[in-house]
């Protein structure tokens, strides 16, 4: 908004103030963010900036509490960094376990919610679908309901939901469930708690990007005698592919940043990202915390970068200009 | 002309077209739930039925009622019995009882269903089933020489109403009523500790609330008058919070505003305060107000943006032409077009402070915990059915401001990014 010529001097200091407040909100909302980079930096304990790196001393700057990430829980930390100290790091390491399991439990909860997400999405934005907003609001109620509601369910369903190691069932499922063949404490309990938790978001992209699309396209490729396969994967889907990515990056990122249903339904076998930090900050905080925290800000950023990709190819592809 | 319309429509194969248009219409309303179909099944056993087996246990424990089938039997037999007096033969069955759960070790089982109404229960029916092996006939004398509290009348009225497994008094908990030897009743004003932490969690979203408004007003006006270019740049930065971890944030926050942290040394840095005079922001409800004002601020600013992007600005043009001062062209003609996205970023951040757990949980101390946090300490305590009952009011509550949204805004217009 600028400034009309016509503005009153008064008018003039209300506007500048504005554009102040607005800065600070700016610097509010990222300001936190930022902070955490420099400090993961920090070669003391601390949690604050010391004189040394307020002086841009080299010597108040290090790497060690990245080295911490690789280290904790690794036997002969200090060793000489052959090939089987790597290993042991990628087999050992508690930061890195946790990764793993994040990345892959994020990974299979995002194609499950993905996949059914999708589906759903299309069946709801056609016209002659019944009781839509009924269900529609059951959809998106995971992301509405507060989380320890569902937390607490899903740890007593959970407790229950169990097959008989023994049986048929277990001989099929066993694998993926607890030792006693429940889903609590299991990794397949974990990716389906987090894929029901990424499920709104995945409905909520699809159906906007599908409420721009055009339906004739649909009847078009079926009048040149496509049937419904080739229409979905060769007209449909590359229409609402932004929208599928970014609902799948959305689910994707609800999993990776996921601690409630993490802590009160998953084993100690299921350590994630999210927990490990939760459970730092909680008992000692240390500024190994802060270089997690700034691997995590970077990747936010790059997925931030693509979904914006995302929306604009998906902006001119369904023809719309500007937001 | 009358005589066509009366006469019946066909399709080329004879079937009315009435009918053939029912039956097409009901094929394709059967497809589309049938793609609606496998996520409704996941959703289903995923999330419904965890939260209906969640409410079950919140009006259901056996505890009590499993190990003590002898009083069973007496309480369903006399229902109208007097709690401050009951006769012999009640003592004779709570002692038989004990002498069972002594046997079977459900002793804790039983005395943590009556210690939720009756505190204190616990130590009792351990001390009860220990010594259960001496009580003789007349078993009211022996029961009360072993602890005068077996005559309490509130523990009677307790045991009765524990005697079946379902009950809504784990509600009366949640809601500070408390068992008295004449029945339920309010508890005293110190006691109303979870009708004061839900009062408080309201009033503390509100402020939360409130502060993401004023805050997120001016940003969301600037980001929608300004060129494309330059807001799409801006909203990168209202963007990357949304997209940042949780507990990112929450370990800025605390990095910024501890004791030690860096806002106290820039504040001593400057001078505005002494090294002895520095500010507690961390671990109170200022430490979960300022951290969940930064978390759910987009919230608010992107249904702003997004309501105030498609105000035409002639109009505020026309008032000022027409003579209005800015003032007045703001709050009778630009305010009342926004009110739709102030409604939507109000109600969503509401509804999603009202159940915020991690950040006061990690943030808050003891003064800034929140009801859910509170859910999360009885599920470490074991109290599950209490749990479950303050989930369940909880759930209530939020299901009502959830409807409230589906009303006003619509849940099919909610937007991200």
């Amino acid at each position: 908004m600028a400034l009309p010529t016509y503005a009153s001097p008064l008018e003039r200091v209300w506007y500048y103030t504005y554009i102040v407040i607005c800065c600070l909100v700016f610097l509010f909302l990222i300001a936190p963010i930022l902070i955490v980079i420099p400090l993961s930096f920090n070669a003391e304990a601390y949690f604050t900036f010391t004189p040394k790196m307020l002086a841009f001393d080299p010597a108040g700057y290090s790497l060690r509490w990245y080295d911490t990430l690789l280290t904790l829980g690794h036997s002969g930390g200090d060793g000489v960094r052959d090939a089987s100290w790597w290993s042991e790091v990628w087999e050992r390491s508690t930061w890195v376990q946790a990764a793993k399991n994040s990345f892959w439990v994020g990974l299979w909860a995002t194609i499950l919610a993905t996949t059914l997400g999708t589906i759903a999405a299309l069946g709801l934005s056609r016209p002659e679908m019944p009781y839509r907003r009924l269900i529609m609001a059951l959809l998106i109620s995971p992301m509405i309901v507060p989380i320890i509601i569902i937390a607490v369910g899903m740890s007593f369903f959970f407790a229950k939901a169990c097959v008989a190691p023994d049986s048929a069932m277990g001989a099929i499922f066993g694998y993926f469930l607890s030792e006693k063949g429940c889903l609590a404490n299991s990794h397949l309990g974990v990716i389906v708690a987090h894929a029901t938790l990424g499920i709104p978001f995945v409905i909520i992209t699809v159906t906007a990007t599908l409420s721009g699309f055009d339906q004739s396209l649909i009847r078009a490729a079926q009048s040149l005698g496509a049937n419904p396969r080739t229409t979905f994967f060769k007209v449909i889907m590359p229409l609402i592919l932004p929208g599928v990515i970014s609902g799948a990056l959305f689910a994707f990122v609800t999993s990776f940043d996921e601690v409630v249903a993490v802590l009160f339904i998953a084993g100690p076998d299921q350590q994630t990202i999210p927990r490990q930090m939760f459970n730092g900050i909680r008992e000692a905080i240390s500024p190994a915390i802060l270089a997690v925290a700034t691997i995590l800000v970077v990747i936010s950023v790059l997925l931030l970068t693509m979904v914006e990709l995302l929306r604009r190819r998906s902006d001119r592809l369904r023809g719309v200009t500007g937001r | 002309m009358a005589e066509a319309a009366t006469e019946l429509l066909t399709t080329a194969d004879g079937r009315p077209l009435k009918a053939a248009l029912a039956a097409a219409q009901l094929r394709a309303k059967r497809r589309a739930f049938l793609l609606v179909l496998p996520l409704l099944l996941f959703v289903l056993l995923t999330f419904l039925i965890p939260i209906v087996y969640m409410l079950k246990r919140s009006v259901e424990h056996d505890g009590f009622s499993n190990a003590a089938p002898a009083l069973d039997t007496w309480f369903a037999q006399n229902p109208g019995f007097d709690p401050a007096n009951p006769p012999e033969e009640a003592f004779a069955a709570l002692a038989q009882d004990l002498s069972r759960m002594q046997v079977e070790k459900t002793t804790g089982m039983a005395g943590t269903r009556i210690n939720y109404t009756v505190p204190g229960t616990i130590s009792l029916f351990k001390k009860g089933a220990r010594e259960a092996a001496t009580l003789a006939a007349p078993f009211k004398g022996s029961l009360l020489a072993v602890d005068a509290d077996w005559g309490k009348p509130a523990l009677w009225r307790g045991m009765a109403a524990a005697s079946s497994p379902y009950t809504t008094e784990f509600y009366k908990v949640a809601s500070d009523r408390k068992l008295t030897d004449d029945g339920w009743a309010r508890g005293g004003d110190k006691e109303r500790i979870y009708l004061y932490l839900f009062f408080k969690t309201f009033l503390v979203s509100g402020i939360i609330t409130v502060i993401c408004l004023l805050l997120a007003f001016p940003v969301s006006h600037l980001l929608a008058t300004l060129p494309m270019a330059k807001s799409s740049l801006l909203m990168i930065l209202v963007l990357l919070p949304f997209w940042t971890s949780l507990l990112v944030r929450t370990t800025s926050w605390i990095a910024l505003l501890q004791e030690q942290g860096i806002v106290n040394d820039l504040m001593v840095g400057i001078g505005l305060i002494g090294e002895d005079g520095r500010l507690t922001m961390m671990y109170n409800m200022t430490g979960t107000i300022v951290a969940m004002t930064h978390v759910l601020l987009p919230f608010m600013i992107l249904p702003l943006y997004s309501v105030m992007k498609v105000i035409p600005p002639s109009y505020a043009r026309a008032a000022r032409s027409l003579g209005a001062t800015s003032w007045t062209t703001f709050r009778r003609v630009y305010l009342p077009q926004t009110l739709p996205g102030i409604a939507a970023g109000s109600l969503l951040v509401f509804i999603l402070a009202v159940g915020y757990y991690i950040t006061p949980a990690l943030v808050g101390g003891s003064d800034g915990i929140l009801i859910s946090n509170l859910i999360s300490f009885h599920m470490s305590k074991s109290n599950w059915s209490l749990a479950a009952a303050i989930a369940g009011m909880l759930l209530a509550a939020i299901l009502l401001l959830y409807w409230l949204y589906d009303r006003l805004i619509g849940i099919d217009r909610l937007k991200l990014g």
